[in-house]
């Protein structure tokens, strides 16, 4: 008997998928109600989903935005809903958003701080996106001078002769090096540093009475707000990533002393709560300062900051570093690179990224925790809210200033986190 | 060595402070401004308003004292402490004065080294509780739990009221007032305690105040006044005269209104010498001839400040009390001035 083979010429179409496991159907079964239990977890976080927002929606949205103060805000929504309901009195935002924003900056210079936070925008840009024109970090260097003068006013040569001390110690370095390499060094350090002690000052009232460039200075005591936490967060962030680098390979290092210094100062560090640091901050310190001194308070607490971060941040490097096989850095050895290079090239590159998510969630850590400052008496954002409610107009206002204050601070640890997660997927080179 | 080194260094610092202190009018002239202690926030005391220009009761004393000083008002900067960090920042130098609702305390004015210059408020502590509790006194308060601001002198007194009474307590600590307020509305405690002007406050901004009641006890003393550091009398008469000068202009019936006036010609003797038209008071303190004018005309005499910030006009409604004048039967009482 002949058999006739069956061939199929043509290619078949293609069926859709049933309807119980395709499109928005066959996606809740999957994941909603793939069998009794999870359709029972499903219906019940439903319920708890419906209770909260039938309560907070109400709240939120059937509010008052326009009002003098509290009483007015809570008889127009007896009003307007009935006395029964409960809604938000958003007219204390909208009467102190400048205020939770900048503080007690003068209104007149609000451009100023708007300023420097559009140019620190343009400086972190080639940092945090590495497709942007290098020639932007030039930029980027001078900001922290420019933004400082912008921000605190006061003659425009005290910035430009700060510079001036760079410029010092990197000449000094440059034209000594040819005499003696270890003399150069030196020079570059000490040299910058009597310029700013002893010469500068001097050059600056000299420099300013003759051309009197200037803005109108601003004390310390009038920043405030969201201001103080974006300029105490990112100043420590900026200065704490370099020092911890430092300190981690500080600790990794054979050089005695080093090592037992950066141990000794990341242990120390770690095992102090930063409150107490701020407590010092701003009030031991003073004891110690001849009086009269006027050491800036917010400095005092960017530096604590900073030395706060970095610790942890070294910790943090040091866990990249040993996560690294012992082979990268022989094979750093075997090219024949030295110790900062071997660093520069091959180690750092591969620990950073490594560490990445530890390190951006210290940072995120670091911000949050500038709010601790309103402890010692300084106007951020939590700070205000006290003052706010003592006027007695707001007396007795709560939830709302927190719930502003909390979505400000989640849009920009939000943004922080998925920034880390761009960065992760575009060094994932994929070498595991 | 190193500890000998490091005490050396605190020494020779602490001298350097008491030297350059020494004289804290010749300071505050030298900087053309006064730098005034304030809380962060205490409805009807110190407060800024939505363009940062503080006010309140406290403030407006600094304010005084900045126009006794330089006959400008204007002329201080406040700044904001905390209870924490209120009398390291007096003794530190960072403010001049602290007015700051503290109260007098021996162990305030002798341990740590600071001089009260006088009363601006006569306060006490009481308790809030609701209305349909049914409480009339304290002494009903037994097994109560009561919400209590942490590291203030109130918590000593409510365990010192308590243990004489022979009742007892369930303590809930909390931090700020705005938080105790939530707490109490929310029934995490049954009664709220605080120093009386403070419960007004806080009654006034409830949605119901007539829901709540202030139980007649009140269980301590609580004279809040302004503060110096120990150690420059000068500085400190300055700061106590221009204060006893507020409450004599309103004994005397000195106002902002008829200041002008009464500096122009007056019959009556003592408020002569008071506004400098005749005598040497100002002189003798170092100041202008018109310091307590000045003072006077920074936001009016006691009676004024009290109206405009935290007196029955106001949404704090406190009555005068004890801090009426003595010849209405209160405990207001400034020295003569000649």
């Amino acid at each position: 008997m002949e058999v006739k083979p069956y061939v199929r010429t043509a290619m078949l179409d293609g069926k859709p998928a049933p309807v119980t496991s395709s499109g928005p159907a066959g996606w809740l079964k999957k994941n909603l109600f793939d069998g009794p239990w999870n359709t029972a977890a499903t219906l019940v976080a439903l319920v708890v989903v419906f209770l909260l927002l039938s309560h907070l929606l109400p709240w939120v949205f059937q509010s008052v935005w326009n009002a003098e103060n509290l009483a007015e805000c809570r008889e127009i929504i007896d009003a307007t809903w009935g006395p029964e309901h409960s809604g938000a009195c958003w007219a204390v935002i909208h009467d102190r958003y400048l205020q939770l924003i900048y503080g007690f900056y003068p209104w007149d210079f609000l451009w100023r701080p708007n300023l420097t936070f559009a140019m620190m925008l343009v400086a972190i840009a080639p940092v945090l996106f590495t497709q942007l024109p290098r020639k932007m970090l030039i930029f980027s260097c001078l900001f922290p001078f420019i933004g400082a003068w912008l921000l605190w006013g006061g003659s425009i040569w005290q910035p430009v002769m700060v510079l001036a001390g760079f410029g010092i110690g990197a000449a000094a370095f440059r034209y000594l090096a040819k005499v003696n390499r270890i003399l150069s060094i030196a020079a570059a350090i000490v040299l910058p540093v009597i310029w700013w002690v002893f010469v500068m000052e001097t050059v600056v009232h000299g420099l300013h009475a003759v051309i009197p460039l200037g803005l109108e200075p601003v004390q310390s005591n009038q920043f405030g707000g969201f201001m103080v936490s974006i300029i105490i967060g990112l100043t420590a962030i900026t200065c704490s990533l370099p020092l911890g680098i430092m300190l981690a390979l500080g600790r990794q290092t054979e050089l005695f002393i080093v090592r037992t210094f950066s141990v000794g100062f990341i242990e120390f560090i770690r095992g102090v709560p930063l409150i107490t640091l701020l407590f010092v901050a701003s009030t031991l310190l003073n004891y110690f300062m001849p009086p009269g001194t006027n050491f800036d308070l917010i400095v005092r607490v960017i530096i604590m900051a900073t030395l706060f971060s970095s610790a942890y941040i070294a910790e943090v490097v040091r866990g990249g570093l040993a996560a690294l096989p012992k082979g990268q850095y022989e094979a750093a050895d075997s090219l024949g690179l030295d110790y900062w290079q071997a660093q520069q090239l091959i180690i750092m590159p591969q620990a950073l990224k490594i560490a990445i998510p530890g390190i951006v969630s210290t940072f995120i850590g670091l911000f949050k925790d500038t709010t601790l400052v309103s402890i010692i008496g300084i106007l951020d954002p939590i700070g205000l809210s006290n003052a706010i409610r003592a006027d007695s107009a707001w007396n007795g206002i709560y939830w709302e200033l927190f719930a502003f204050i909390g979505f400000v601070f989640f849009i920009f640890c939000f943004s922080m986190s998925r920034y880390s997660m761009y960065l992760e997927r575009k060094l994932n080179t994929g070498h595991r | 060595m190193t500890k000998k080194v490091f005490w050396g260094v605190l020494a020779a610092a602490s001298a350097v402070a008491g030297f350059a202190s020494a004289d804290t009018l010749d300071d505050v002239k030298a900087r053309g401004k006064l730098i005034c202690g304030t809380s962060t926030g205490l409805a009807g005391f110190s407060a800024p308003d939505a363009n940062g220009r503080y006010e309140g009761f406290d403030v407006a004393y600094c304010r005084a004292l900045a126009g006794a000083i330089f006959g400008d008002p204007e002329a201080v900067d406040f700044k904001p402490l905390t209870t924490t960090n209120r009398f390291s920042a007096l003794s530190a130098g960072e403010v001049d004065v602290l007015a700051r609702n503290t109260t007098w305390t021996l162990t305030r004015d002798v341990d740590l080294k600071n001089t009260f210059i006088g009363v601006n408020y006569y306060d006490g502590q009481g308790f809030m509780v609701p209305k349909e509790l049914g409480v009339t006194s304290a002494r009903e308060l037994d097994g109560a739990t009561v919400c209590i601001q942490t590291g203030t002198t109130t918590e000593l007194n409510l365990a010192d009221f308590f243990r004489a009474n022979n009742i007892s307590y369930e303590p809930v600590p909390i931090e700020t007032n705005a938080e105790a307020q939530q707490q109490y509305l929310a029934g995490a405690c049954d009664v709220y305690t605080t120093d009386a002007s403070g419960l007004a406050a806080t009654r006034a901004s409830f949605e119901a105040p007539g829901d709540h009641v202030i139980l007649p006890e009140i269980i301590s003393k609580e004279p809040l006044g302004p503060l110096v550091r120990q150690g420059d009398d000068h500085w400190a008469d300055i700061a106590s005269w221009t204060l006893n000068a507020l409450i004599a202009a309103e004994e005397l019936g000195v106002t902002s209104a008829n200041i002008d006036e009464l500096s122009e010609s007056t019959e009556n003797p003592e408020i002569a010498r008071l506004l400098g038209t005749e005598g040497n008071l100002g002189e003798m303190l170092g100041l202008s001839q018109d310091w307590a004018a000045n003072a006077i005309k920074a936001e009016g005499n006691y009676g004024e400040i009290f109206e405009k910030y935290i007196g029955e006009g106001t949404p704090i409604g406190l009555a005068r009390g004890l801090n009426a004048q003595w010849t209405e039967g209160g405990l207001l009482y400034a020295p003569p001035f000649r």
